[in-house]
């Protein structure tokens, strides 16, 4: 279907790129600002130059999520540069400097215009920021935002933090003890995870899948397995669908309980904190009863599941995961009856409704800014087309609501799993997998626990990825943590992040 | 308060009682991969072709798995077409140096100790400074994981600490990518001598499945002296449990 030059299509639907048709880049621009300004939501914005070097073509991937619908634009550059959609659709901001720094072409009028990951530029001799051929950026080394004033001060954080997390560099611009703005720099973890695609699916690229997010594996390798079944025409067995399903939503438990427990360690709550830790790993634990790993690697294969359940380690799994969430429930409902926890958590770090959806941000986060969208109900796939979860959210979109929601989230999931696994499904597991179609393009989404993961596949001649982009949830969702550290104590920092907990190598690639 | 405490109660005593009784690991487990090459087909080579990480070599009559490199995947398991290769249950996996990690007829050189001075050290009281250089979240969170009840790190005298400053060694994942290089080394630096380099996981030791990426230096091995190799993608929290006690001479006492 195409209408006005966007080309509709659902999430893991296959379609010839021959059917996009190109705009030109006033178009391109007008299509794409109008359908935000008109409520949808910019899930991918990307470059490409495989057709040649010379010349970059530019996609646009929308979501209409109350037709789950998803619509395509697509231009080619003239120049090394293009009007920035930035000014008026602020979602687009993140992607604009990526297709920039990827590609080199420069969005003109571009409000934040600095590298995303600090690399040098895929075509050599373009460069967005007019740097010498062999002149390589350094990481961190940009224009920061200054504020200015005697009394201002700056305090920068990272990239080596002071726990066992990942690196990123963080900039707050502080009067006294008030932040006034707080500007994340990353790139750190850039291990050129995306451009390693290209050419492929090749033996390395499910591990790659695996390794985008390591705490996501099973979300960026359902999203992955779904562009390749879709690109191959593959129907994957009800049961393998199903054991996705139930291993999507034990990363999910995994996760938000851990991410609860160490919400309450940051506001020196021990019992939680303590409670919670050990929580986290009961569900990686069930993950490994699954498939043997506790981060399911192995679990999700093109057309498959790894690793089918029989009947007495289903009995097995069912015990434990009652017992684990009889053991969170008591150990987090802790934290609702805690007045010293309530009042650091209530008010603190609030990112308004208006701004949430100006950042295009998804997942728990906007979820606990009242924003209803939810991949899962939006645009399902795999089993989620037949058993919904129901959508939690909030509307304080403070870390009190980013905890609750997390919290309601953990209930869905169980029962989510309790039912499936009532009625399994028989029959096999793994589907023939036959070689990609030629010249197509497919978008892939997944309700990670972090939110709408996102990938785009584009395959050239003889049915191998030309292009594959990958948008992990935490994309969408970094410029929201600045914004919630706004005139915030910076001491509220770490449980400001914390409430986020982003992922910092899925950001990077 | 009556409530904290019956949560307290209920949540019960949760510290495995490893190293003194052997845990139980769950059945689907990948530890140390086991070869019969005497079922080896003649110039068979399936297992390596589908290795991701060409970790495996076929020099007949051997098959050596270079576990630095492995991901513990079961992609060679699948390939071989006379069942020749599995993965055991052994999750005891850490080496000294780089040569030990590659399995030749099933045999592995495990960690030694520390020499009597180094232990006279460290042995009681081991504070470690991590290092995410490029890692992708799941070795960083099984070594979290260490530090609660569940393993209950402390009660060997082994920390992670915020500062280099307060620290004996350094724990590096991840395969190094370029721009967390001069964070790595000016961290390794900051840690007052002597001091130890513990690589975990893939990735650090070999570039894991992003071995040759020319954005990462496959692993820390050519920037770093590594003193304890812990492999796995992630290593289990007990197979890094049992590499820091070996090195500190811990294990047996």
């Amino acid at each position: 279907m195409s209408d006005h030059g966007l080309t509709t299509i659902r999430s893991c639907q296959a379609i010839p790129r021959a059917r996009l048709p190109q705009c030109s880049v006033g178009d391109f621009r007008t299509r794409v600002v109008d359908a935000i300004a008109g409520g949808q939501r910019l899930v991918a914005l990307f470059a490409d130059a495989t057709a040649s070097a010379d010349t970059v073509e530019i996609y646009a991937v929308l979501a209409e999520s109350s037709r789950s619908l998803l619509h395509v634009a697509k231009t080619r550059l003239a120049a090394d540069s293009f009007p920035s959609l930035t000014p008026d659709c602020p979602q687009a901001h993140l992607f604009e400097r990526e297709m920039a720094e990827q590609y080199g072409v420069c969005p003109e009028g571009h409000p934040w215009f600095k590298p995303v990951r600090y690399h040098a530029s895929y075509r050599p001799g373009h460069d967005a920021w007019g740097r010498q051929p062999g002149e390589t950026p350094v990481i961190g080394v940009t224009d920061y935002y200054r504020v200015e004033g005697e009394e201002v001060h700056e305090v920068a954080v990272g990239p080596v933090h002071a726990g066992v997390i990942e690196p990123g560099h963080f900039r707050f611009q502080c009067h006294g003890e008030e932040v006034f703005h707080l500007e994340i720099s990353l790139g750190y973890q850039h291990r050129g995870a995306e451009r390693t695609l290209v050419g492929g699916p090749n033996k390395r690229t499910i591990h790659t899948m695996e390794t985008v997010a390591g705490d996501t594996s099973i979300g960026h390798a359902t999203a992955y397995c779904q562009t390749l079944e879709a690109l191959a025409g593959c129907q994957v067995p009800i049961r393998a669908e199903v054991l996705r399903g139930v291993a999507l939503e034990l990363e999910r438990l995994a996760n938000h309980t851990g991410d609860l427990g160490a919400l309450a360690g940051d506001v020196g709550y021990l019992p939680t904190a303590s409670y919670c830790g050990r929580l986290r790993g009961e569900f990686l634990n069930l993950t490994a009863l699954l498939c043997g790993s506790r981060f399911g690697r192995g679990m999700v294969r093109p057309g498959a599941v790894g690793f089918d359940l029989d009947e007495f380690r289903k009995k097995q799994f069912l015990e434990r995961l009652e017992a684990a969430f009889r053991d969170v429930s008591g150990a987090v409902n802790l934290l609702w009856n805690a007045a010293s926890v309530q009042a650091r958590f209530e008010g603190t770090g609030a990112v308004d409704r208006d701004a949430c959806l100006k950042l295009g941000m998804v997942g728990p986060a906007a979820r606990a800014c009242g924003v209803e969208c939810d991949v899962r109900y939006d645009f399902p796939s795999g089993i989620y087309r037949f058993a919904q979860v129901p959508l939690c959210t909030w509307q304080t979109g403070d870390v009190f609501a980013r905890a609750y929601v997390r919290w309601l989230e953990i209930g869905r999931s169980v029962a989510f799993i309790r039912e499936q696994l009532a009625a399994l499904p028989g029959g096999p597991v793994r589907a023939e997998m036959v070689p990609l179609k030629a010249d197509h393009l497919v978008v892939s989404l997944v309700e990670g626990w972090r939110g709408e993961i996102c990938h785009v596949a584009l395959t050239d001649a003889d049915g191998r990825f030309s292009r594959y982009k990958i948008i992990d949830p935490s994309f969408h969702n970094w410029f929201g943590l600045a914004m919630a550290l706004r005139d915030q104590q910076i001491s509220d920092f770490p449980l400001c992040n914390k409430s986020f907990n982003q992922s910092y190598c899925g950001h990077d690639l | 308060m009556l409530q904290v405490s019956l949560a307290r109660l209920k949540q019960g005593h949760r510290t495995i009682a490893y190293p003194g009784q052997e845990p139980i690991l769950p059945d689907r487990f990948r530890g140390l991969p086991a070869v019969d090459a005497s079922k080896c087909p003649d110039g068979c080579e399936a297992c390596a072709a589908a290795c991701p990480t060409s970790a495996i070599t076929v020099a007949p009559p051997r098959v050596r798995i270079d576990l630095g490199r492995c991901l513990f995947c079961s992609d060679c398991v699948a390939a071989c077409p006379e069942g020749a290769i599995r993965y055991t249950q052994d999750f005891q996996l850490a080496t000294r140096s780089r040569e030990d990690l590659v399995l030749q007829d099933a045999v592995l050189k495990r960690a030694h100790a520390l020499d009597a001075k180094s232990r006279r050290l460290f042995g009681r009281s081991l504070k470690l400074r991590q290092v995410s250089a490029g890692g992708c979240n799941a070795c960083e969170a099984d070594l979290n994981v260490l530090s609660t009840v569940v393993f209950d790190l402390g009660r060997f005298g082994i920390q992670f600490v915020a500062s280099p400053r307060h620290a004996d060694g350094i724990v590096v994942t991840g395969p190094v990518s370029e721009n967390m290089r001069s964070a790595l080394l000016d961290t390794y630096a900051a840690i007052p001598a002597p001091k130890l380099v513990i690589a975990v996981g893939a990735c650090a030791i070999s570039g894991g499945p992003y071995v040759d990426n020319p954005e990462v230096h496959n692993g820390c091995g050519g920037l770093l002296p590594v003193d304890l190799y812990i492999p796995g993608c992630p290593p289990h929290p007990l197979t890094i449990l049992d590499g820091l006690l070996r090195l500190l001479g811990r294990l047996g006492e």
